[in-house]
């Protein structure tokens, strides 16, 4: 089961044109009559290369923050990076928290994706998610990640579990400058399930939102720490499973962490 | 106390500091009186790192014979010149004489015009000179110009000056920076505002919903966001991270260069910044150019100029028995390099403040005349000041005069788009219009006299009076979010065939800035004629367009050249900035024998005589009103 659902999963990418490129004549050619055509090939490479052709990585910390609700003490990380160049990348994302209270990894998931710009502001992304707490699901993953108008940085993708449940996720997140170093920064978040998945707590439908601000100091662009507050609440089917377990379907935690990236 | 380690301290800083100025570049207190008259027609020029000390910080820097800037090669019209240039880096170099009319094979771009010049080898230029003026050399090599690669280059006339004068000195204006610029560059590829310190905050809204009132200051900031740009993207890498420079001094170091009252003192102003476009003024005292690329135009003074990065520009001042300050800002006001003109060492003057950062306006999204449009009546003369009042949509909503774009521009001419689009064009001026009668962007407000290219005229009847037979356009597109830089959408790197021009043929060459940034715009090995909408000829019945080598687009702009090609081979063409040339904005211009030409009816026939038949010049006065410049 679990083989063919990761060939199905690395399908797409084996279709993806990344280097369809066929010996053909080369573009300019002049100045192989003077200084010959093998010099001024890997020349010609070299230079094409180096002006277009660029490969970078990113590391970026988007949340590393702890969170207090009444006394409960959590550890976030929402982190992301990839290497590539400007249409594809490989994306690798991970979240998750850390009890302190419990002294336990509560919840923890990776990803792996392969990333092509599609449309000027936007990435298609696909490929897998490793949950590794609470219990060791696989998902498929399509998403889309990218800067909607007016500056939302935006994050949405569909998952396709192992066990054939399809769920979702959306992220939003806006940057307002109160100075050039003083940022508020609203973040909103949700999730969808297409159907209960009763060993998760999900209901069918939309399950949760979360609404929070951070406002954060950029001692340098890419070194910030924060503060910050967050509501949370669970929708439907999944606050009538919350209300069941006699669990609060309502709360508001206070975070305060740190944003980095390089 | 002076200890022993404090002195040796200080003695190697001055020995340092003197060392690494060659004499032209050294400070009037370092004894330059203006520039040496010898000239040579051999060279021997060794590019290798040095330790430099820019306002007293150590950095490392790559160099010609251990200096920065690099040592000025001052040369005879009609010579043959010998440069032999020997490479000590661990990596591939190159020269690139700007300007310079050489042979292909002599042009120094790697992989377009020679293989480059291998690390621990020595490479002989050699070529005749055609021509006299101020020019410049820079590497043409990954990020070498950036670390300090360039010098002047000065070519005296076979016959005599066109214009007489008493002393002269270079003013290299050029920006440094203690980073690393492929990790500044990296970092605007991840994060491509991360640079800017000077993006529009709560305060500036609060100042603009005062001025303008909360709706039209809030639809403009909406407007903006759902475009995903930035008005204050002026400049990519800026004051933040450059210390801007004249000669190699910081403005602490403060270059000084001593005159007598009276003289006629010629400056000869080369902008050999990797990624600068600087407004030059010094207060108090008109500027008037006498030679422009490094060729003689008809004297026209001002007060300030805007100077694109690789443009050079000659002027004479006459300054009397006083200190002035030479200012170069750059484009966003972040940042200035400072140097002083004065009859008496010590004496200097006060430099001015820096002036509040310009912001871009919907004409530089070029959609002007769709603003005009949407004001009722169809775009005629005088309307474009009206264009940018609606920078600030007054109805506060900011759909309002979007809406209107897409329709309702009917005898407008709309812009052509053949190229592809994809991720890497971002967007496309809708309808770009002629700048040139306009000054440098930002320039648009200063109460005093400014030059634009539309005053330029070259001192010399044109030569080559053909009508143009054929017309290429070429769009520079972007996609500034994901820092993405091309020439129709095509990056360098996926260049497949380049441009064809036919040797002495009369072609036009049409560049259309669908970006929201000026892009100073430079092409090998020929001179083009800078083709002036309303201007077509002098009382004389000649025609002087002015000849450059480089063209600073403005946004939204949509400008045209014309061409002869004078020599064959493969020559490059690029934006130069050079973070956009790294980018991907470069392309190559192959120049094929006559014979090879395909007809006409295949590769398009010429243009209509008329420039741009549906526009009418833009005036440039004081109806810039609303210009954002204060905002």
């Amino acid at each position: 089961m679990r083989t063919a659902f990761l060939i199905g999963l690395l399908a797409p990418l084996t279709l993806t044109p990344l280097h369809a490129q066929e010996q053909s004549d080369p573009p300019w050619e002049a100045a192989d009559g003077v200084y010959g055509p093998e010099a001024m090939r890997e020349a010609r490479s070299r230079v094409q290369n180096e002006n277009g052709d660029i490969r970078y990585g990113l590391a970026m910390i988007d949340r590393l923050e702890w969170q207090d609700t009444e006394g409960d003490g959590t550890l976030v990380w929402d982190v992301q990076g990839y290497y590539g160049g400007d249409i594809n990348k490989v994306w690798v994302k991970s979240e998750g928290d850390y009890s302190l209270t419990d002294d336990e990894v509560e919840e923890a998931e990776v990803q792996l994706l392969y990333s092509r710009a599609i449309f000027p502001y936007f990435d298609l992304q696909t490929g897998i998610r490793q949950d590794l707490e609470p219990d060791g699901l696989s998902h498929a993953v399509l998403g889309i990640q990218g800067l909607a108008p007016y500056w939302f940085e935006t994050d949405a993708a569909l998952f396709l579990s192992e066990e054939g449940d399809l769920t979702g996720r959306m992220e939003a997140e806006v940057e307002w400058f109160l100075t050039q170093r003083l940022i508020l920064q609203p973040r909103l978040e949700a999730g969808l399930s297409a159907q209960s998945i009763e060993e998760r707590d999900l209901g069918a439908g939309l399950t949760d939102v979360s609404l929070g601000a951070r406002l954060r100091y950029e001692v340098k662009r890419s070194f910030a720490p924060y503060v910050g507050a967050e509501w949370r609440s669970r929708f439907g089917e999944t606050a009538d499973l919350q209300e069941r377990l006699g669990l609060e379907t309502d709360e508001v935690v206070v975070v305060a962490g740190l944003r980095a990236w390089f | 106390m002076l200890n022993r380690r404090h002195f040796i301290g200080t003695a190697a800083t001055a020995l340092a500091a003197q060392s690494l100025l060659p004499a032209w570049a050294q400070s009037g207190r370092q004894g330059n009186r203006g520039l040496d008259p010898l000239t040579r027609n051999q060279f021997d020029l060794t590019i290798g790192r040095t330790p430099v000390r820019i306002d007293g910080r150590a950095g490392h820097a790559v160099t010609v014979n251990d200096t920065l800037p690099a040592p000025l090669i001052r040369m005879q019209e009609g010579e043959d010149i010998v440069l032999r240039v020997t490479n000590t880096l661990d990596e591939w170099s190159s020269i690139h004489w700007h300007g310079l009319l050489v042979p292909a094979s002599m042009d120094g771009v790697p992989g377009v015009s020679f293989p480059g010049i291998a690390p621990r080898s020595t490479f002989e230029y050699r070529f005749p000179l055609k021509q006299a003026g101020t020019y410049w050399y820079h590497s043409h090599s990954a990020f070498q110009e950036q670390l300090g690669l360039y010098g002047p280059l000065v070519i005296d006339p076979a016959r005599t000056e066109a214009q007489s004068y008493d002393r002269e000195f270079v003013i290299v204006l050029s920006d440094w920076t203690f980073a690393d610029p492929h990790r500044l560059f990296a970092q605007l590829k991840k994060m491509g505002d991360t640079l800017n310190y000077q993006k529009r905050t709560a305060a500036d809204l609060a100042a603009d919903a005062r001025e303008d009132g909360l709706g039209a200051a809030l639809g403009n900031r909406a407007m903006w966001g759902r475009m995903r740009m930035m008005p204050t993207d002026l400049a990519d890498v800026n004051g933040a991270q450059y210390t801007y420079l004249v000669n190699g001094h910081g403005p602490d170091d403060d270059w000084t260069g001593l005159f007598e009252p009276g003289e006629r003192v010629r400056l000869r102003i080369i902008n050999a910044s990797a990624m600068s476009i600087f407004n030059v003024r010094i207060p108090g005292l008109p500027m008037t150019v006498i030679n422009a690329h490094g060729l003689d135009v008809r004297p026209v003074t001002f007060e300030e100029f805007q100077i694109g990065t690789a443009e050079t520009y000659d002027v004479i001042v006459e300054p009397k028995d006083r200190a002035y300050r030479l200012v170069a800002a750059s484009i966003d006001s972040s940042g200035q390099a400072l140097a002083t003109l004065t009859p008496r060492l010590g004496e200097t003057a006060e430099a001015p403040p820096l002036r509040p950062r310009p912001l871009l306006t919907m004409k530089d999204m070029g959609m002007s005349s769709m603003m005009a449009s949407d004001m009722a009546t169809p775009a005629e003369p005088g309307m474009e000041g009206q264009g940018h009042a609606l920078t600030y949509p007054e109805t506060g909503e900011p759909g309002g005069t979007m809406a209107g774009m897409g329709m309702d521009h009917g005898d407008m001419t709309m812009a052509d788009h053949h190229h592809p689009m994809g991720a890497g064009v971002a967007n496309v001026a809708m309808n770009p219009v002629s700048r040139l009668h306009e000054p440098g962007l930002g320039l648009e407000r200063v109460p005093h006299r400014t030059l634009s290219y539309a005053q330029l005229r070259s001192l010399r009847p044109n030569t080559d009076r053909r009508p143009t037979e054929r017309e290429v356009e070429i769009h520079l597109t972007s996609n500034m979010e994901r820092y993405m830089w091309s020439f129709d959408g095509v990056k360098f790197s996926e260049v497949e065939e380049s441009i064809k021009f036919y040797e002495g043929e009369r072609v036009r060459l049409t560049l259309v800035n669908d970006t929201m940034m000026p892009h100073p715009i430079h092409l090998h090995g020929m001179f083009f004629d800078l083709v002036i909408p309303d201007y077509d000829e002098d009382e004389d019945g000649e025609r002087y367009l002015p000849g450059l080598h480089t063209i600073l687009t403005k946004p939204g702009e949509k400008l045209s050249v014309d061409i002869t090609p004078p020599e064959r081979g493969d020559w490059a063409f690029h934006c130069h900035l050079l973070y956009h040339m790294h980018a991907g904005m470069m392309q190559v211009v192959s120049v094929l024998p006559r014979d090879d030409r395909p007809p006409l009816s295949e590769i398009g026939a010429g243009p209509p005589q008329a420039t741009h038949p549906a526009e009418t010049p833009v005036k440039h006065d004081m109806d810039h009103g609303e210009h954002g410049g204060t905002h």
